[in-house]
């Protein structure tokens, strides 16, 4: 039996559910009727906005899909003046303040406390600027990501920006593919970093050279891209994509990409969303029957096999070799430089936003990119001003040259606004990557760290892809119940990706920063020499490295050990469910 | 009357009548003698799987983890609430919860 939500789905989606929700937004909040909220709710994702959580009635996060995390000249004003704007609610944040941009792991952004009064206005601004709302949530094709420097990486293999584009403008507000059975991730790589981490998503277009023979003339490498399929990470079942043994060239990416969109949305499973991603089909297909039906069913032209990939070369989030992220000064292929800055946990107070708007302006293009680590690239700076730009006072906090546990810090949204999550995340994260900065000390010869805290098996921090992966759990401490974390170690991409292992369980949040610390120092004292985080895990086996772990309570001390989910804004005063401000008036 | 029940936001709630109603993350004590080796669960809800009736009370299955032993897995029906006259009343949390017995 289709669920409720293929229901609402099959009366009205896509496109359509626009002129509802600005009637909606004219009429006011209160004019969506009581029996249709449920529906209205789910059915508003597909534009980007989605309801924030208990106790925040009213309130929208808004999602701006930004294909490729590509923000062109004047667009990052644009953002910046919406979040400063609209992106202000009743909620303070003690750390980022009253009006932020989240930059997402999928190269997005995110406004929190959105008022559906304001939605056509906002709309407005941001299709007059050319950014758009539009399928950034919902079931269906999401922001495409890839190596965000696509175009101007001084290490591209081919230029994927090209290619992203014409899938975004081919795929969105594209009736045919509107209407899928769950989320659809695509990922469209050119570098040969693997830093559009193709692995971890649905759909994967990663380069690949191919000899293919055109009339009979002497054989060459093309270049192209080889295809997986059916990976992600939420829910306890992570996967990485599966190779369906297909080669394409740059001109046929819409219609193997358009194919399997097709072939998801009608072999999909619409009766269980848990068990409606692609990545379970695959799991039930076997990569040969994707290929098979794509080939019997979906395209008109004979697929070409796998080519020669560049997997070896992958660095991006593998816990070794060269460029783990884009962070620091880097070549582009024009002579020019990007640099990439980092955001700790990706969040951006609105008036840095605008800052860093007038610097990308005053010394690069005034493009700017955003990375799948929740970092910001400035693009196009020349060699003569670079020297002035690294001496901004605003790099010494957004630092292309920060310490290792700033840089290594991915953290989702969690309780301050998530229906979902366990526990408090980005502030928790921001609080663990201070204390680690002043406390815990790496190896000399290891430059990158990275932590990952998900608030829940969601897993939108990307958890299990991380040096050391904490996960939101609850436990007793003391016979009180109190936020804790799960601990995984070794998680990466690379040419061989492997998820992390879930080594200690339920360590309360106090005891964290501790356990990092004494994890590192263990570490330290025990690898070989020129050893990497990610190869010393995994030549230990679970048990052994739960002795490494050793949560302990430190001088560090945590303010959100409550339940957090409980209270209507976790930061506010008077923070009791019962003290939630009413839903906003419509003005 | 009908009452509409739904899971919603991959498992983060229980509606009841278009109301969000039973959220995940609470502590439940749970006594469900099937789902781990313990007296009583300590039970971490992490993600609604399913909701239903039985008569007017509402029951939930729940993925989620015993913080005491550790084991994870899905529950079977546990009773949450009853919907009075129309008005949904969850049944108070610091108390023990029970899985019904089929």
């Amino acid at each position: 039996m289709p669920t409720d939500v293929e229901n609402w789905k099959s009366e009205v989606y896509g496109n359509e559910i626009r002129d509802h929700l600005f009637e909606f937004a004219e009429a006011g909040f209160d004019s969506i009727p009581d029996d249709e909220r449920d529906a209205w709710f789910e059915r508003f994702k597909w534009w980007g906005l989605y309801h924030q959580r208990n106790g925040q009635e009213g309130y929208f996060m808004m999602r701006i899909g930004t294909p490729n995390g590509v923000l062109e000249p004047g667009q990052l004003r644009v953002v910046g003046e919406i979040a400063d704007e609209y992106a202000r609610g009743p909620g303070t944040n003690p750390i980022f303040g009253d009006a932020y941009a989240d930059f997402t792991t999928r190269q997005s952004i995110q406004l929190h406390w959105i008022e559906l009064s304001d939605v056509p206005a906002i709309f407005e601004k941001l299709e007059e600027n050319g950014l758009s709302t539009q399928q950034a949530c919902g079931d269906s094709w999401r922001n495409i990501v890839g190596n965000p420097v696509a175009g101007k990486d001084g290490q591209e293999v081919i230029d994927a920006w090209p290619v992203i584009r014409e899938l975004n403008e081919t795929f969105t507000g594209n009736d045919d593919h509107a209407n899928l059975p769950r989320k659809w991730k695509v990922s469209v790589t050119g570098s040969a970093d693997g830093s559009g981490q193709g692995d971890i998503n649905d759909l994967a277009f990663e380069p690949a050279y191919k000899e293919i023979d055109d009339d009979g003339d002497e054989a060459g490498d093309s270049v192209g891209f080889n295809v997986r399929v059916g990976g992600g990470l939420a829910r306890n079942e992570p996967r990485f994509a599966r190779d369906i043994d297909v080669w394409v060239p740059p001109e046929r990416v819409p219609d193997v990409a358009g194919g399997l969109s097709a072939l998801f949305r009608d072999n999909g499973d619409r009766e269980d969303r848990y068990n409606a991603r692609i990545k379970f089909l695959v799991d039930e297909w076997g990569p040969e029957r994707v290929r098979e039906t794509l080939q019997a069913e979906y395209v008109d032209f004979e697929l070409e096999t796998a080519g020669r990939d560049v997997r070896e070369e992958y660095t991006y989030n593998a816990g070794e070799g060269e460029r783990n992220d884009l962070v620091g000064v880097h070549d582009q292929k024009d002579g020019a430089n990007f640099v990439g800055l980092n955001v700790l946990v990706g969040r951006m107070g609105a008036a840095d936003v605008l800052d860093l708007a007038d610097l990308a302006e005053a010394y690069g293009s005034g493009e700017v990119r955003l990375s799948q680590r929740q970092n910001v690239i400035v693009t196009d700076v020349p060699d003569d001003a670079l020297g002035e730009f690294l001496d901004e006072p605003m790099l010494e906090h957004y630092s292309p040259s920060p310490s290792p546990f700033m840089r290594g810090s991915v953290a989702c949204t969690g309780t301050e606004f998530c229906s979902l999550s366990i526990v408090e995340t980005k502030n928790r994260q921001v609080r663990f990557a201070r204390w680690l900065k002043a406390n815990a000390e790496l190896p000399e010869d290891v430059e990158e760290f990275h932590v990952h805290l998900s608030g829940c098996t969601a897993s939108c921090a990307q958890p299990q892809i991380a040096d050391v992966s904490l996960r939101g759990m609850k436990t007793r401490k003391d016979g009180e119940p109190v936020e804790a974390l799960d601990v995984g170690l070794g998680g990466g991409l690379g040419e061989d990706p492997g998820f992390a292992r879930w080594v200690t369980q339920r360590v309360p949040v106090d005891e964290v920063p501790g356990a990092i610390a004494n994890l590192l120092e263990n570490f330290a004292d025990e690898r070989e020499a020129g050893e990497s985080f990610r190869a010393f895990v995994a030549r230990h086996d679970d048990e052994e490295l739960d002795a490494l772990v050793e949560p302990e309570e430190t001088d560090y001390e945590d303010p959100m050990m409550h339940n957090t989910k409980r209270t209507w804004y976790p930061y506010a005063e008077d923070d009791a469910l019962e003290d939630a401000p009413p839903t906003p008036a419509d003005d | 009357m009908t009452t509409r029940l739904r899971v919603l936001d991959d498992g983060a709630w229980i509606s009841v009548d278009d109301h969000r109603e039973v959220r995940v993350s609470e502590l439940w004590r749970l006594d469900a003698p099937g789902f781990c080796g313990c007296d009583l669960a300590d039970l971490v809800v992490e993600t609604f799987q399913a909701v239903g009736v039985d008569g007017s009370r509402v029951e939930v299955r729940v993925y989620g983890r015993c913080i005491e032993c550790g084991e994870t897995g899905i529950t079977g029906w546990i009773p949450v609430g009853r919907v009075r006259a129309g008005e949904f009343v969850e049944f108070d949390r610091s108390h023990i919860r029970r899985e019904r017995r089929e």
